[in-house]
């Protein structure tokens, strides 16, 4: 059964209960400040310690030490007195500090003195030939429904592409006897190199023994071709087949089920539309929002933490969700913050969670082929638009995304750019000689979800609506 | 494409998707019980028609787009299964007014 | 440096860019200055309305002059727009309002303007099945329809750049002054000269009046907007309503525009809109009362457009009452997009031959300065 939000306004509502939004709506909760926790999904968790409460993989070994720390957070916050609210899509967001959240088909208005989104990331697009085909799902699809519901891969699976997760997917795929036909590994060699300045910082973090001994696991197990330059899915109607090309030469394998990860980027969506400044970064090769050490953002009163923040994993976005809480305690009762953690200390671990960071997203680093797609390669999943559809549109005057959608209705659909936002950007930044900076994003309005007519059609009659209103 | 592991002890659930019955569990997503059952579950898209099947399973691609006790554009992804839910397949543009 | 032009625009929005190239047209060399992109405010983001229907009287020569460059929009500017004719109805909810319908058709019919028709409850529901039965006719006219704002506008530009107009971007124009016979113009480091100024800056051209010694009574406003996803097709006219504020339309890809003017509150010095959601709610409760079919349709986005809106609702238009070579076009007050072309190319008129054939005897600045005129 839903439930609306208790109070018509808070102290501290938090967005998003993965690890930031669990440590931040604890903390704030724990400091005495009326606390809001609103998550989407149905159960805490986020991403990363998806249905930490729920999952039927209970052999703990399988899903690994990393996830299981995600149950200490619930329980600190289940601890606190923070209202928590699952299934509550929040859609809109403005710098007002006005929320407004869909729960169970009803939505409600709440404010908020202070604002922390915890709305964490995506996969980065991976607009290969062919990747609309059903059978073709992100690694990250395949982990969710591993997670929470104990499904495996049991068809001709692959998995294509590059970074952690990949590696820890493979990993619990396997442990669970799931099937994974071939790795192929999209790294880029010239990677490796560009990667050994920071690798001392990596060596000493605590990514490094994991990372290589979860390698080692799958590539025991498992076919995994390295060096893949190229990629595409193929099948009518259903992915039949992937083809690849690795060290020059073309090889084509039958498959039911494709696996794609390059990493992951902030979701932007909701921080966009609230009117956040974000700039692009050049090393992670996405929008992250401008924030000062606290987390707070360019619209007063709302920061941002976890990966939204910046992609920091999922350490970091813990230290950022007690950071960011810390700061609206200050503000909102200073005394308080008395008891909490010292600043100092949180930054000492934050430094700590982000140590090696910069080794792993220069490894990871995308390669250009696999983020600029080109031909008729589908661009906007929803409104159907390919590489050459955007590079027309720029031919005849679109200078940006936001021209761009007048022309090809790219971003326009239910998704909001989410899914192609990236790509069109260094699409266009490529075909016009810009950075991606100059080029921009999309301006993005709520709903940032949507919701039905009838859903705002019965949203809570204003005073204002008794007025009667002047024909415009 | 996909199936259960064995120490999944979650009790059943039934749905029915187009009036078959599937036979999902608690906890599951509607996406998820889809693509766990074997059957076809591919809608197709508003644009072109062309078929698809969830590609992200958490919330941001919209491709598991799907009629839910007769609401349409549900993200199945995002909704758990209940006892006797009705799931409908979108094909094309979904009817309004229904 | 000052590059010598024929004739400056100030603002890319549809009137700016109409004007520029109907300029290009007559054989001139404009330059049109727009301090974001062309279409990037109310141009861009309005709801494509191409209504003669319901237009305040002073205003219907320059919306008829309007419709016939529509109708032929592709000839101009080789590209369709995505204009199309469906007419637009206005529902009368009730026999009042109804009434008020008799009594406007027949006003303009007295007028000789004939584009409006009265139609009953059988005639409404032809044209508009969807519509609640309980409606008891309106007002239709049927050469009316619906374009794309941002294709439009974003044509006009391209067009007037290929006939020759210079198209500056990104740049706000900037220490206007008159000297030496020219208006003067600065553009970041460049500066342009003309005897021939266009204030079409939209919701920033009260600004420029004012600055010129031409103050109007103008507001910013930022009407709101929501759009559904793709539905089925079930309806062909734009609708817009008698006594409340809507209007509705379903595009060709099936998604559906609600408007009607509701207001978000306008940051204009940052380019920026916060959107009042309960008032969208109560456009929503509209539709949701005439439209039944569109209960259960998804709302995926919602936006609003700065604009300039004049106190008597009716734009300026025509030339300055103060300063030679000065033209002002804008305070459109939300109904300004219909009236792009044909007010471009009157304006165009105005400034090669000191004259029109079309009636805007009316709009003129000089309305609000009557009492300090001579």
């Amino acid at each position: 059964m839903s439930v609306a939000p208790k109070r018509e306004d808070y102290d501290v509502v938090v967005i998003g209960a993965g690890p930031a939004g669990l440590a931040a709506a604890a903390t704030s909760a724990e400091a005495g400040l009326s606390t809001l926790l609103l998550d989407e999904n149905a159960g805490p968790g986020g991403q990363v310690f998806r249905a930490i409460s729920s999952t039927p993989v209970t052999d703990r070994s399988q899903l690994g030490a990393d996830y299981w720390v995600g149950a200490e957070l619930v329980q600190s916050l289940r601890a606190s007195t923070a209202e928590v609210i699952h299934r509550a899509t929040v859609w809109s967001l403005d710098r007002n500090l006005d929320i407004a959240v869909s729960i169970g088909g009803a939505s409600a208005f709440v404010k908020a003195k202070r604002v922390i989104l915890a709305t964490g990331a995506l996969e980065r697009p991976f607009a290969i030939p062919g990747w609309t085909l059903p059978g073709v799902m992100t690694a990250g699809a395949a982990q969710t429904m591993l997670k929470s519901s104990g499904l495996v891969p049991d068809g001709r699976t692959a998995i294509a592409g590059q970074g952690p997760l990949l590696w820890l997917l493979a990993a619990q795929i396997l442990r669970l006897g799931g099937r994974i036909d071939r790795i192929l590994d999209t790294t880029e060699r010239g990677n490796y190199l560009a990667a050994l300045p920071h690798a001392f910082a990596f060596l000493t973090s605590p990514y490094f023994t994991k990372g290589l001994s979860m390698m080692r696991e799958v590539k025991a197990k498992v076919e995994v071709v390295s060096g893949v330059t190229e990629l595409a899915a193929a099948g009518e109607g259903q992915l039949a087949g992937v083809s690849y090309v690795a060290g020059g030469k073309r090889e084509t394998i039958a498959v039911d089920l494709l696996l794609l990860h390059q990493g992951v980027v902030p979701n932007v969506n909701l921080a966009m539309s609230a009117g956040i400044e974000h700039r692009w970064d050049d090393l992670q090769l996405c929008w992250s929002p401008v924030l000062d050490a606290n987390g707070s953002s360019s619209v007063a009163g709302i920061a941002i933490a976890g990966d939204g923040a910046g992609i920091g994993g999922a350490n970091a976005a813990v230290v950022r969700g007690r950071i960011a809480a810390r700061a609206a305690v200050e503000a909102l009762a200073p005394a308080a913050a008395a008891k909490l953690p010292a600043l100092a200390t949180l930054r000492r671990d934050l430094a700590k969670a982000e140590r090696g960071r910069v080794f792993l997203d220069t490894l990871f680093r995308p390669a250009p082929q696999f983020r600029i797609p080109s031909g008729d390669t589908i661009v906007c999943r929803c409104e159907e638009v390919t590489a050459n559809d955007v590079l027309e549109s720029v031919a005849i005057g679109a200078t940006g995304p936001n021209q761009l959608k007048a022309y090809r209705r790219t971003g326009m659909g239910p998704c909001q750019g989410r899914l192609c936002g990236l790509t069109v950007t260094e699409l266009m930044a490529q075909a016009r000689g810009k950075t991606p900076q100059e080029i921009g994003y999309y301006r993005l309005r709520a709903p940032v979800k949507p919701i039905t007519l009838a859903e705002l059609a019965a949203v809570p009659k204003t005073e204002e609506d008794v007025k009667a209103v002047v024909r415009g | 494409m996909f199936r259960r592991s064995e120490q999944d002890k979650r009790p059943p659930v039934q749905i029915f998707v187009d009036g078959v019955v599937v036979a999902a569990r608690e906890g599951d997503t509607v996406s998820a019980a889809l693509l766990a059952s074997g059957q076809d579950a591919r809608r197709s898209t508003a644009v072109s028609g062309a078929p698809r099947l969830p590609y992200c399973m958490m919330g941001v691609c919209f491709d598991c787009l799907v009629t839910i006790d007769g609401v349409g554009n549900r993200q199945g992804c995002l909704v758990p299964v209940a006892e006797g839910m009705q799931i409908e397949i979108q094909k094309g543009k979904r009817e309004i007014g229904r | 440096m000052t590059t010598n032009v024929d004739a400056i625009v100030i603002g890319g929005g549809i009137h700016g860019c109409s004007t520029t190239l109907h300029l290009c047209l007559a054989g001139l060399k404009p330059v049109l200055i727009e301090k974001d992109y062309a279409g990037r405010h109310a141009s861009g983001v309005n709801a494509g309305g191409v209504r003669q229907l319901a237009r305040h009287i002073p205003e219907i020569p320059l919306s008829i002059r309007s419709m016939g460059i529509w109708e032929k929009i592709n000839d101009l500017l080789d590209d369709d727009c995505s204009f199309e004719s469906h007419g637009q109805v206005l529902v009368a909810e009730n026999e009042e309002e109804l009434a008020v319908c008799r009594a406007r058709v027949a006003e303009l019919n007295a007028l000789g303007f004939t584009h409006e028709e009265l139609i009953d409850a059988s005639e409404l529901r032809r044209l508009v099945p969807a519509v609640a039965e309980t409606c008891p006719g309106g007002v239709v006219s049927r050469r009316d329809g619906a374009a794309n704002p941002a294709q439009t506008t974003t044509a006009f530009r391209r067009k007037a750049e290929q006939l020759g107009a210079t198209v500056r971007e990104g740049v706000a124009a900037g220490n206007i002054r008159y000297s030496d016979g020219l208006w003067h113009v600065d553009v970041g480091s460049d500066s342009y000269a003309a005897p021939v100024l266009v204030n079409a800056a939209g919701a920033w051209a009260g600004k420029i009046a004012a600055a010129l010694g031409e103050p109007v009574p103008v507001e910013t406003v930022a009407p709101m907007l929501m759009i559904t996803s793709r539905v089925p097709h079930f309806i062909d006219p734009v609708v817009i309503l008698r006594g409340r504020k809507l209007s509705f339309k379903q595009f060709k890809n099936g998604t559906v525009l609600i408007g009607g003017g509701h207001l978000a509150t306008s940051y204009q010095d940052r380019n920026e809109t916060v959107l009042d959601w309960k008032s969208l709610a109560i456009s929503a409760r509209t539709v949701f009362e005439l439209f039944p079919v569109m209960r259960g349709a998804t709302i995926v986005r919602a936006w609003a457009g700065i604009e300039a809106k004049m106190k008597d609702d009716i734009p300026v238009f025509g030339p300055s009452s103060r300063h030679k070579g000065l033209y002002h076009q804008f305070g459109f007050s939300l109904h300004g997009f219909q009236l792009g072309p044909g007010a471009g190319a009157v304006m165009a008129e105005l400034i090669v031959n000191g004259g029109t054939q079309t009636r805007i005897s009316d709009l003129g600045i000089e309305r609000f300065h009557r009492s300090a005129a001579r």
